[in-house]
């Protein structure tokens, strides 16, 4: 995935809103990469500009080598939304299931690749309920099934867990990093959490607002492997101390408060 | 016992036992008139015992039946009901007013399960209903041209139901349900091709709710010079009155998923065809169900309303006028019961269906409605 | 702007067919007309125009419409009996009066619901059933009868809108005074208020919003439930009394100048009704 001096302007009534500017930025493949900010600073802006849900209004950018909307059209990537947005009609598997009818799967391909992700996602057993019968952070994992259930190289998290409380976020958060272990996946992810983007990540791109623009990139020296205690080391700590300091070269605290 | 009793039960039950009390004193002259009766009014004036003596609510229950039953029991063939009588009928009411408060208030605090019980309440209400009428209209010799009593409307139907069948075969067979079928899926089709150019929507959306506002029964004289006196006619007007309501409400379905939902469907390049079947549709139900309820009843009341103005000898809304013009009010009245029960069941089948369907939604899974 | 232009162009698509529809109807009468007058080879254009001012057409065309409506409206003298103005007035005041008394009605039933589980639990499902009832069916008995006691004129039609009306308000005004979560009522709770000043300092003005929806539904079927009850009582006059002469007659163009006039009808107190519902909204800071 590569970005060179990628811009996007919304137009508006009261002169446009530049949500991005001249973001220059690489992720080679299995990386995790977080993308960390204030709100308004245009990383869930750059999220759908990958998945082509935006059009870039200046630079390019590739997915694959090749154009967001071909990736799109590829089906190279999973999205995984703030809200699971399961269908309410169908079960947990049919859920699952859903990209793989649009993809034109067969039928025992489909049952054999529902059982898979579910198990990888913990949630065996479950395939007969509805969504509005699970907990939050079951149906956010459900939503993770469905954007792994089509095997895309590229997974697209927009703050996944940000709605949930913060025993199912770590929990989910360590769930995570093993899949992302076992399956080898790229995996870019938006969140406004810095223990979040440091315990996940092996590179945090850290944005600041209006224009929406990266101000630093920290490749993490944690190893591959984490338990959850590794929060507590001092390496832990110092990236997140450059995380920080990194939002406050691009004025993102005064902003916010 | 008594200590459980609310302010309204008090009233309800001191009511109840004092009508029983008066109605006993009364019934004393003509003891052996109405044995049924007397017994009634015994018990009802023992029932004040409540306020010093445990009393169940299902005593209540029995009460206000045996009083239903003494009353449609002791009722005159001819003339006025003895005048006394008539605190029999307040006492039963208010035993089944305060039967149904009590078994309410039981229900609540989980001493009794919903299912089966929550039936019974309407249930007891309804019948209610029909004694009190019996009760009035022969009683206090209501004019069977004002209001026949229920007997009498249900001999009249018992008797007449080739007529009534033949009616109903030609208004709701013939055109209710053809027309229904053809206006609920021309505004369902009509409303998704229209769904794709937001121009044709803007346009079409204003008039659509306006036209659904309208009074269009009033095209029916217009149809029936076009399309004839049978059936037709009757369903082009079904047809007309259906299509805008299930317009409305399925283009404003088709908006109702959200955004996210429908980004989902872009990051898996779905075509439009996909979205629209495994996404827009399914979150559309509940609004096109809305619309097959409104129209269930909107179809009924189209067609007959259609046959005043010209029919076949032959219809619901036919026998209605011309009953009501020869004073067969009895056989009117057993053509409405006809369409009661043809409205209710065919509105109780989409709603089945409903919850069939639309199972999901917070609506359905909500509980009672 | 944007907004009125595609009306407009569908309102002229509508036009644009209804003229092309009534040329295409009333064809088959004009060429017996002309054949019976001996009129060979009439001109197209001229043949058009005929159709289009036919004396009682299958489908009169729009501007034989407007002007029935133009002379039973203004041209007349609003007390004459051939006046639609008249006869508009008569099915409004039904309407008003049935939708005044629906309203009313379905207030109290949904006042009674909310606060007494018994009358909840009888009455609720025999109020949705009473919807299902097609009521028309009652209404020239109901005429009929309420005659044979001597009730004539207004309050016989009346009733028959108060029925068809009152039931969006009671399912309308029970949502509505249900609306108040819990944590409100709590409030008011800690207050110590009585159940009355919770009614009118929180249930009502929550309930108004749902009131307003409700009587916009209301008022429009409280118009049908009027004519309809015109259509059996044929001395009393009103827009449903015109269709139906109309029918009888063979006046269509009679017909669709009612039918348009009631039309109308419908949309201005909608439209009364929907400016009421705005104000009220706004007092009560609903985001429109």
């Amino acid at each position: 995935m590569e970005a060179s001096s990628l811009g996007l302007t919304f137009p508006a009534g009261d002169g446009d809103i530049v949500a991005l500017s001249d973001v220059n930025l690489t992720i080679d493949k299995g990386e995790f990469v977080s993308f960390i900010g204030p709100s308004g600073c245009g990383k869930t802006t750059f999220l759908r500009a990958i998945a082509d849900l935006e059009k870039p209004t200046s630079g390019t950018l590739t997915v694959n080598g090749q154009t967001p909307e071909n990736a799109r059209k590829d089906r190279a990537y999973g999205y995984v939304f703030q809200a699971a947005a399961l269908y309410p009609w169908r079960t947990i598997e049919d859920n699952v299931a859903l990209p793989l009818e649009i993809m034109g799967y067969g039928s025992a391909d489909r049952a054999e690749r529902v059982r898979r992700t579910l198990a990888l996602v913990n949630l065996s057993g479950f395939e007969k309920k509805y969504p509005w019968q699970l907990s939050g952070g079951m149906q956010q994992r459900a939503s993770i099934a469905r954007a792994l259930s089509f095997d895309a190289d590229l997974l697209l998290m927009d703050e996944p867990f940000g709605a949930l409380d913060e025993i199912v976020r770590d929990h989910l958060n360590s769930e995570l990093l093993k899949l992302w272990a076992r399956t080898e996946k790229t995996i870019c992810f938006v969140t406004h959490s810095i223990p979040e983007a440091v315990y996940l990540s092996t590179k945090i791109v850290v944005m600041s607002p209006r224009p929406g623009r990266v101000t630093d990139v920290i490749v993490s020296t944690l190893p591959r492997e984490r338990p959850l205690d590794i929060r507590e080391t001092p390496e832990f700590l110092e990236i997140a101390a450059r995380v920080r300091d990194g939002l406050r070269a691009g004025h993102s605290y005064e902003e916010v408060v | 016992m008594s200590r459980t009793l609310s302010m309204l039960q008090l009233y309800l039950a001191l009511i109840a036992g004092g009508c029983g009390l008066l109605g006993l004193a009364a019934s004393l002259p003509t003891i052996g008139a109405a044995p049924l009766m007397l017994i009634f009014f015994a018990v009802s004036a023992l029932s004040l015992l409540r306020l010093v003596l445990p009393w169940s609510f299902w005593l209540d229950g029995v009460l206000a039946v045996l009083g239903a039953w003494a009353l449609i029991a002791s009722l005159p063939a001819e003339g006025l009901m003895p005048l006394h009588h008539w605190l029999a009928l307040i006492a039963s009411w208010a035993f089944a007013w305060l039967f149904v408060e009590r078994l309410a208030a039981a229900i609540r605090a989980g001493k009794l399960p919903e299912t089966g019980t929550g039936l019974v309440i309407p249930l007891i209400f309804g019948l209610a209903l029909i004694v009190i009428w019996e009760v009035v209209t022969r009683g206090a010799s209501v004019s069977p041209v004002l209001l026949p009593a229920p007997s009498a409307i249900a001999t009249r139907f018992a008797a007449s139901t080739g007529i009534l069948w033949a009616d109903f075969v030609q208004t709701f067979i013939k055109s209710v349900i053809p027309g229904y079928v053809i206006g609920c899926v021309a505004g369902l089709l009509v409303a998704i091709a229209v769904d794709r150019s937001p121009f044709l929507k803007a346009g079409i959306m204003p008039i659509g709710n306006f036209m659904s506002a309208l009074p269009i029964i009033g095209i029916a004289p217009i149809m029936v010079m076009w399309f004839g006196f049978d059936w037709q006619s009757k369903a082009a007007v079904v047809v007309a009155m259906t299509f805008f309501p299930m317009l409305v409400n399925t283009v404003a379905g088709l908006n109702a998923a959200s955004t996210i939902e429908r980004d989902l469907m872009s990051t898996y390049a779905a075509s439009y065809r996909q979205t629209l079947m495994k996404l827009r549709l399914p979150a559309a139900g509940p609004f096109i169900f809305n619309a097959l309820k409104i129209n269930s009843t909107l179809a009924l009341i189209g067609a007959i309303v259609a046959e005043f103005f010209g029919t076949p000898v032959v219809g619901m809304g036919f026998r209605i006028s011309t009953g009501v013009g020869r004073l067969a009010i009895d056989l009117v009245w057993a053509e409405i019961a006809v369409a009661a029960i043809a409205g209710s069941a065919f509105y109780g089948v989409i709603a089945l269906i409903e919850r069939g369907v639309t199972f999901w939604h917070p609506s359905v899974r909500g509980g009672r409605t | 702007m944007n907004r009125i232009l595609p009306v407009l162009t569908i309102l002229l698509a509508i036009i644009a067919i209804w003229y092309a529809a009534s040329v295409w109807m009333n064809a088959p009468w004009q060429t017996r007309l002309n054949e019976r007058a001996d009129l060979a080879n009439v001109p197209f254009t001229e043949f058009v125009a005929q159709t289009w001012a036919q004396d009682k057409p299958v489908l009169p065309s729009p501007h034989q419409v407007a002007g029935e409506i133009w002379n039973a409206t203004i041209a007349l003298e609003p007390t004459s009996k051939r006046s639609l103005a008249y006869h508009g007035w008569i099915t409004l005041s039904a309407t008003l009066l049935g939708f005044a008394f629906g309203t009313s009605l379905g207030v109290l039933l949904a006042v009674a619901i909310i606060h007494n589980d018994a009358s909840d639990r009888s009455l609720m499902p025999w109020i949705i059933a009473s919807q299902t009832v097609p009521i028309v069916a009652v209404a020239p008995m109901l005429v009929v009868g309420l005659n044979a006691v001597g009730l004539t004129g207004l309050v016989p039609k009346a009733l028959i809108s108060m029925y068809l009306s009152f039931f969006p308000v009671v399912v309308g005004m029970v949502k509505g005074l249900r609306s108040p979560e819990g944590i409100q009522l709590d409030l008011l709770r800690t207050y110590d208020a009585t159940p009355w000043q919770a009614f009118w300092k929180l249930r009502w003005p929550a309930a108004m919003p749902f009131l307003f929806a409700s009587m916009k539904v209301g008022i429009a079927i409280s118009l049908i439930g009027a004519i309809v009850a015109e259509l059996s009582n044929t001395a009393g006059g009103g827009l449903g009394v015109r269709l139906l002469t109309g029918s009888v007659n063979g006046q269509t163009v009679q017909i669709w100048a009612a039918l348009f006039i009631a039309a109308g009808l419908a949309a201005v107190l909608v439209a009364v009704v929907g400016r009421a519902e705005h104000m009220v909204n706004r007092r009560m800071g609903v985001r429109a």
